[in-house]
């Protein structure tokens, strides 16, 4: 068993956290995310050009890149991670070129030495899987798709065909960390995709508060957190650890009430 | 069977059915765009085999635009490159005018098209970037035409340096939306619209501006441009008879260059020669994508873009707003790739001095755009021999640049 199937495969639904790599103390930020209760990590990749992120991830994005983070920080990162936690999940979340411009041949050996399970990357959809898809297969990484509001019944097999680890639904068409969506619209979409597949579906973008978090709890396989972290990360500086621990503690204990 | 095997000898059959030009193009966009892509691709295949669209399209260039353009030979400029080239050197230098377009560019045979197809999937709204002003002066326009709202996403220190331009698509109806993300040029106007375009899909056509992003905007946006080539090379061979022997034409995305090129790419004794933005030099700050960057993934496609070795996408720098971008259209990627096009870059002072040049020698005030072709033409007309011609694309005026050109001048207006 993965460490992501096995993050999956708990009594209660996964916490999945993320946060930007180089923006404040990411090593004690990422301590706080185990500490606080995240089940997976995604630790975002900076890119200048986040298309599809909204003003707090973007702005994280600037702080990273500002402070001289390079993609070599970011496995520097991430291998230490999983020296000091053996069995918390860690993906890359980021942007096609700074994933590929080595080669998706080297980028999938970087994740394999650096112990990261999964990636996903928010510019390749299936049609361009070439890029980076096999590369990531055949280094045993998870390439993870992400399903939309827009993503339909016909469209399934074609995102679903590679993808492993989970299936991270985008429960909004928008960007990161603005809008939130109708729980109903949520709980008819995953029971939609879980209908094609066994892949844990993970549902993410605008998740802030502890109750919405236990409303998707009830009917996903896991949630995802962003933005709100990443606000917190920004407003305490280097010493947002504390306030990160605290605030996913209190959406690990709302998920893991959920079901109950 | 691909169309490349129909038609082996071609270099107008690309690109593939996946997007590709070669290595380049794509769709490289997140999930939720995907669909929408499909949709438009289908869309547009459909729209090219109906005849309506096609008769709808060439009666507004006409009638709207005012189309075609002229084809001028320009003799005194012609004459002045003389003076100073070898003997015997010196071609004739002609220009297709698409500077005389309704409003002011070529942008606007693109904008026709698309707003055409925006209508024909039934969007009620219309968003599109803008760097010198140009594409958002045309969409704005097509948009007052057909009655849909338009909101134009524009970066702010562009919005500094183009105010004549903002104040036209203000007058003609259009939201002129600040972008102050990154250094607030071209780019970041294209990431804000993509980002405006995933939380709208329902309802927003996005009108791209040149001929790059996801498949099938390259493609597309060429199409349109393409009655540029089309209509000079038949222009060429009622006037004279023969074909160029040099096209040449100034790329930011590269819209107008491939407009006038695609149409001629299989007349194997036509050169071309695309002029990236040189800005201060190569070695400074530039938007010279083809001399100084290199292939990399940005805004749907894969393409040439000044990038770090991490990826990191770099600033562009131009005195022209319209050719300030870290990236190129895939086609040109390819074609330089294959050496089908050559490609060369003209700096800021050299743009500068040929726009100066071609007020006094012609009484035509170009765009800085056309000015970075225009040099290249004084540089390659004076190796060339008399009777050779050299066709290059007008394709702006240079009414929005005034202001721009003062202050580069020290002259106060």
């Amino acid at each position: 068993m993965t460490r992501l199937s096995a993050a999956f495969n708990k009594p209660h639904p996964a916490l999945v956290t993320f946060i930007t790599a180089g923006d404040g103390n990411t090593a004690a930020n990422l301590d706080a995310l185990v500490a606080g209760g995240a089940d997976v990590i995604e630790l975002g990749m900076p890119f200048t050009d986040p298309m599809a992120d909204g003003p707090a991830i973007q702005e994280a994005n600037i702080r990273s890149l500002n402070a001289g983070t390079t993609t070599s920080d970011i496995f520097a990162i991430a291998a230490a991670f999983r020296s000091r936690h053996p069995d918390t999940p860690l993906v890359l979340m980021g942007y096609a070129n700074p994933m590929t411009i080595r080669g998706g041949d080297w980028f999938a050996s970087e994740c394999n030495k650096a112990g990261v399970d999964g990636v996903i990357c928010v510019d390749i959809p299936p049609e361009e899987d070439p890029e980076l898809g096999p590369w990531l297969r055949s280094a045993g990484i998870d390439l993870i798709r992400l399903a939309t509001p827009t993503t339909d019944e016909a469209r399934m097999p074609t995102v679903l065909n590679g993808a492993s680890g989970f299936l991270y639904y985008v429960s909004v068409a928008g960007i990161t960390g603005l809008q939130q969506a109708a729980q109903t619209s949520i709980d008819e979409a995953v029971a939609r995709l879980k209908a094609h597949t066994d892949l844990p579906v993970a549902v993410g973008f605008g998740v802030r508060t502890p109750e919405q978090a236990a409303n998707i709890a009830r009917v996903a396989d896991g949630v995802v957190v962003g933005s709100a972290i990443v606000e917190l990360v920004a407003e305490h500086g280097m010493n947002a650890a504390g306030p990160v621990r605290e605030y996913v503690a209190s959406l690990k204990a709302a998920i893991q009430s959920a079901r109950s | 069977m691909t169309k490349a095997e129909l038609t082996p000898n071609s270099f107008r059959n690309q690109p593939d059915e996946r997007g590709h030009f070669g290595q380049f193009g794509g769709r490289y966009v997140a999930e939720t765009l995907m669909p929408l892509v499909l949709d438009l691709e289908r869309e547009y295949r459909a729209a090219k085999q109906d005849p309506a669209f096609k008769a709808q399209f060439d009666d507004l260039l006409e009638h709207y635009v005012g189309r075609p353009s002229p084809l001028y030979y320009a003799e005194r400029l012609t004459e002045e490159v003389r003076k100073d080239a070898p003997a015997g050197k010196g071609a004739q230098i002609w220009f297709k005018r698409d500077e005389l377009n309704h409003t002011g560019a070529h942008k606007i045979n693109n904008c026709i098209g698309q707003i055409l197809l925006a209508m024909r999937m039934g969007k009620t709204r219309i968003i599109a970037e803008t760097g010198a002003g140009q594409h958002g002066v045309a969409t704005a326009t097509v948009c007052a035409r057909f009655g849909l709202p338009c909101f134009i996403y524009m970066g702010a220190k562009d919005i500094d340096r183009q105010q004549p331009n903002v104040f036209r698509m203000r007058l003609l109806g259009a939201e002129v939306i600040p972008v102050t993300s990154g250094a607030g040029t071209l780019k970041d106007a294209m990431n804000e619209g993509l980002r405006d375009w995933v939380a709208n899909v329902h309802d927003t056509f996005y009108i791209i501006g040149t001929a790059a992003g996801p498949h099938p905007y390259p493609e597309l946006v060429r199409d349109f441009q393409s009655v540029i080539g089309t209509e000079a090379r038949a222009q060429m061979l009622s006037r004279i008879n023969r074909l160029p022997d040099l096209l040449v034409a100034a790329i930011g995305g590269g819209s107008n260059a491939i407009g006038l090129f695609h149409p001629f790419l299989d007349d194997k004794d036509v050169a071309m020669l695309g002029i990236e933005a040189a800005g201060h030099g190569l070695e400074k700050e530039h938007a010279a994508s083809l001399a100084g960057g290199r292939p990399g993934i940005l805004h749907g496609n894969k393409t040439y873009l000044l990038q770090d070795e991490d990826g990191q996408i770099a600033e562009a720098h131009s005195i022209s707003a319209g050719l300030d971008y870290p990236g190129i259209g895939p086609e040109h990627s390819w074609l330089k790739e294959i050496g089908r096009v050559r490609y060369d870059n003209v700096t800021d002072v050299e743009a500068l001095a040929a726009f100066q040049l071609l007020c006094r020698t012609e009484g035509i005030i170009p765009a800085l755009e056309p000015a970075h072709a225009i040099a290249a033409v004084e540089r390659e007309a004076k190796k060339m021999d008399r009777d050779q011609i050299i066709l290059a694309n007008l394709c702006g005026r240079g009414d929005k640049d005034i202001f721009t050109v003062a202050e580069a001048l020290g002259t106060k207006i």
